[in-house]
């Protein structure tokens, strides 16, 4: 008799599973579009030239070792990283009221925060407070919040599956007239234009607003850097105090969960961030991915005009960053895959064109 | 870009809540009533630690170990990993949500043996986790969500500190059982198993394989013999927290014997492992979180489940000390290597024990310090009262725990003096 025998078989999540019946397809032309990790024109993962250059520094130094950073991370690595997103002439970062929690990636972020919401926002513990999330919105942010112990997760609308764009009226009808916090995921900052201003700008809008705010950011993107774990959690407060009393429970957070972060991804964006050479080159890095992937979207939609392919898709340049809506349902993918036996949607399995089932298609693919 | 010329969405933050009656203007926080939270117990020490000036002044707080200088200590075999590791030029992308591979094989051979029949099975899962704390708090939230049992999570008397806080915002319930002595500063025997046979059945009891935390008190073999029968009699879970394997005897199987012992028996233990000090890989937050299961298809179910715990706090764990521990142990000259540094550091320890027990009997101290050299791993439980800690600090600076908790490892042959002298003056 086992304490485990009534433990039920979970699914897999959806985009590992996707890389992992890739990895097992053996045609020559497969292609997956699926987990948001940027490749080169040749297909290849990319490990910044900037990242190399740092890390060959980090081994040189016989100055550095494997001790623990502190509970909220390496200040270094938590001061450049909210000044990345709220900009050189912050006044709120003038002001001593920003404050960063270094973070196991965006995800890790969004757990804290979380976390940190659910024990102090609207109340003490109050599980019942609604989370709005954008619909659709990257589904890991449902189960971050639902595991954080929140109830009540609600969508707003977002996407216009007529239109393929912003729903902007859907949105503010169901975000007007409400007392809301607002937490900003910031996944992709540079990788979206190619400018790292241009990509913060709404974040800087709503804290010169006067908002208080979270934002989690993640620098696997941006900086290459997926399997190192690396993000922060920007806090922007009213001041100082509440500044400083948000982080004291937030390290009572950081301690059960993973105790203090993990050193070499932030070593690596602090140094980075922190050397004007090397931020400048970084930069470069960050728009030649940008570039490459806008390049893609120009390329993508001339192909499928030129092919004379029913429907508009305009929206394949409108939209911004790694990820495509393709507007491609379930049934079009089946009525692609009988048709070209070279490519397929997710769950087919003579097909060899990755992509998952709700028509998200990642864009770092060969042109 | 239409959203940011709205001035809708600003308006609502002047709104009163209906919910609450809540007030939230620019003039006032959403933080208000957050209060102030107590400093760590423990990585509060170091902070503390770090702002005095006193030249001798010494930090026995945290469990990372020290050389003879004082000095944090990079081990050799961890060098050189990384140098191979920096020549494979190896790409970036996101490991898998249970971590590398190559390195979660190696952690559970290591601890359950290289001949384990569990391992030939396949009746287990080890996933990589953010060292023994993200190991224990995957274990934790598994529990909570799984568990059949009763909440109960029954740790030794006294524990680590950050048990008890991991367990109970996983949703478990904390309870202790007797295990240290303060009367003879070594293991309650007795006590132990008179709680342990009070334990309602399929509660959770928490044992530390080896060199136990805070107190440095570890049951003899004989005595594990015991516990492992009356938990069996009673139907408890066992879940071993093994964050010093190596580091206790300075030998990786005999400080593995317990928890192999206890599989042997048929225990279907839960296991949490670190290498932030048997490897001095304290930074890169290397662990992992074992489950032995009854047979290969029950460890799929609790991987794929496991699985789901994990994506939501940190999708996939971080590579760099993952691949530097698979390294070492899979490349049989560093692995030889590492087994003789971990040899070396457990030993100047035992010497430093050795010599802080001859150095306050120099000092004239009439009071027993035998515990001092029979404590195992890198603590001492100093049987310091609370207010003798404090004067400790103050007068000596010397840093640690309330509970009378030194850090060997931060005792080199230059500061013993020193210590033996600070504790006999408050003592005595």
């Amino acid at each position: 008799m086992s304490i485990f025998s009534e433990v039920p078989q979970a699914p897999p999540v959806a985009v590992f599973k996707l890389s992992a019946d890739f990895r097992e397809d053996g045609h020559p032309q497969k292609v997956n579009l699926g987990v948001g990790a940027y490749r080169t024109d040749e297909c290849q993962p990319w490990v910044l030239p900037v990242v190399k250059k740092v890390e060959r520094l980090i081994v040189e130094d016989g100055s550095l070792n494997h001790e623990y950073l502190p509970i909220l991370g390496l200040p270094e690595f938590r001061s450049a990283s909210s000044k990345v997103a709220l900009g050189d002439e912050s006044t709120a970062i003038k002001e001593n009221r920003v404050g960063g929690v270094q973070a196991l990636g965006g995800t890790g972020a969004l757990r804290i925060g979380a976390e940190f919401l659910r024990r102090w926002y609207n109340g003490v513990n109050n599980t019942a407070t609604p989370i709005y999330v954008s619909a659709p919105t990257w589904e890991n942010h449902n189960s971050v919040f639902a595991d954080a112990g929140f109830k009540d997760i609600r969508p707003y609308h977002y996407w216009d599956a007529a239109n393929r764009g912003l729903d902007l009226a859907g949105l503010l009808d169901d975000l007007e007239r409400r007392s809301l916090f607002v937490f900003f995921d910031s996944a992709y900052q540079g990788f979206a234009s190619g400018d790292l201003d241009k990509d913060a700008w709404a974040i800087r809008y709503f804290v010169s607003e006067g908002f208080e705010l979270f934002v989690a950011q993640s620098f696997s993107k941006n900086f290459g850097l997926y399997n190192e774990r690396v993000g922060n959690l920007t806090v922007v407060a009213r001041d100082g105090e509440n500044l400083s009393r948000t982080l004291s429970q937030m390290e009572k957070i950081v301690r059960t969960t993973w105790s203090n972060p993990p050193s070499q991804g932030a070593r690596i964006v602090s140094k980075t961030l922190n050397c004007p050479e090397l931020f400048a080159e970084w930069k470069g890095n960050v728009k030649t991915m940008a570039d490459r992937v806008l390049l893609m979207r120009d390329q993508l939609k001339a192909k499928l005009q030129a092919q004379g392919t029913p429907g508009t898709w305009d929206h394949i340049t409108q939209q911004i960053g790694m990820f495509s809506f393709t507007g491609l349902n379930r049934e079009c993918g089946d009525k692609f895959s009988h048709t070209h036996t070279h490519t397929h949607l997710h769950t087919h399995t003579h097909t060899h064109t990755h992509m998952l089932a709700s028509g998200l298609l990642g864009l770092s693919f060969k042109g | 870009m239409a959203l940011l010329k709205s001035n809708k969405v600003i308006y609502c933050l002047g709104n009163i809540s209906p919910a609450l009656g809540v007030l939230s203007t620019r003039n006032s926080s959403w933080w208000g009533g957050v209060q102030m939270g107590p400093p760590d117990p423990i990585l509060g020490v170091s902070e503390a630690f770090k702002k005095d000036t006193n030249p001798k002044k010494m930090n026995l707080g945290v469990g990372a170990y020290r050389d003879d200088m004082g000095k944090p200590f990079v081990l050799s075999c961890v060098r050189k990993a990384e140098a191979i590791i920096t020549t494979k030029q190896m790409d970036k992308e996101y490991l898998g949500i249970g971590g590398l591979g190559e390195f979660s094989k190696s952690c559970a051979e290591l601890a359950l043996g290289a001949g384990s029949e569990v391992m030939k099975s396949g009746r287990y899962i080890t996933v990589q986790t953010i060292s023994g704390t993200g190991s224990l708090r995957i274990g934790a939230n598994f529990l909570s969500r799984f568990h059949g049992g009763p909440r109960d999570v029954y740790l030794p008397k006294p524990s680590w500190g950050n048990h008890t806080p991991i367990f109970r915002d996983a949703g478990m319930e904390l309870k202790a059982y007797k295990y240290y002595d303060p009367s003879t500063c070594g293991f309650d025997f007795k006590g132990a198993l008179d709680d342990i046979s009070k334990m309602p059945e399929q509660s959770v009891i928490m044992l530390h394989a080896c060199a136990h935390n805070p107190t440095g008190v570890d049951p003899k073999q004989e005595q594990w013999k015991e516990i492992s029968d009356i938990v069996k009699k009673k139907n408890l879970l066992v879940f071993f927290d093994m964050a010093y394997q190596g580091f206790a005897s300075g030998d990786i199987d005999r400080d593995a014997w317990a928890v192999r012992y206890f599989i042997e028996q048929g225990h279907n233990i839960l296991l949490s492992q670190s290498f932030a000090k048997n490897m001095g890989l304290y930074g890169e937050r290397v662990g992992g979180f074992t489950v032995v299961c009854n047979d290969a298809e029950e460890a799929k179910r609790v991987e794929s489940q496991l699985k789901i715990l994990i994506r939501p706090i940190y999708s996939n764990p971080p590579m760099n000390g993952a691949r530097i521990a698979a390294t070492i142990l899979n490349t049989p000259d560093l692995r030889s290597l590492w087994l003789e540094e971990v040899h070396g550091m457990a030993n100047r320890i035992i010497k430093m024990r050795e010599q802080l027990a001859d150095g306050l009997k120099k000092e004239g101290s009439s009071r027993n310090w035998q515990h001092v050299i029979d404590q195992i791993g890198m603590f001492c439980f100093t049987g310091l009262k609370p207010e003798q800690v404090e004067r400790l600090t103050k007068e000596f600076s010397v840093y640690m725990t309330k509970d009378g908790r030194i850090s060997m490892a931060g005792v080199t042959s230059g500061n013993v003096g020193y210590l033996a002298h600070g504790i006999h003056a408050v003592t005595k």
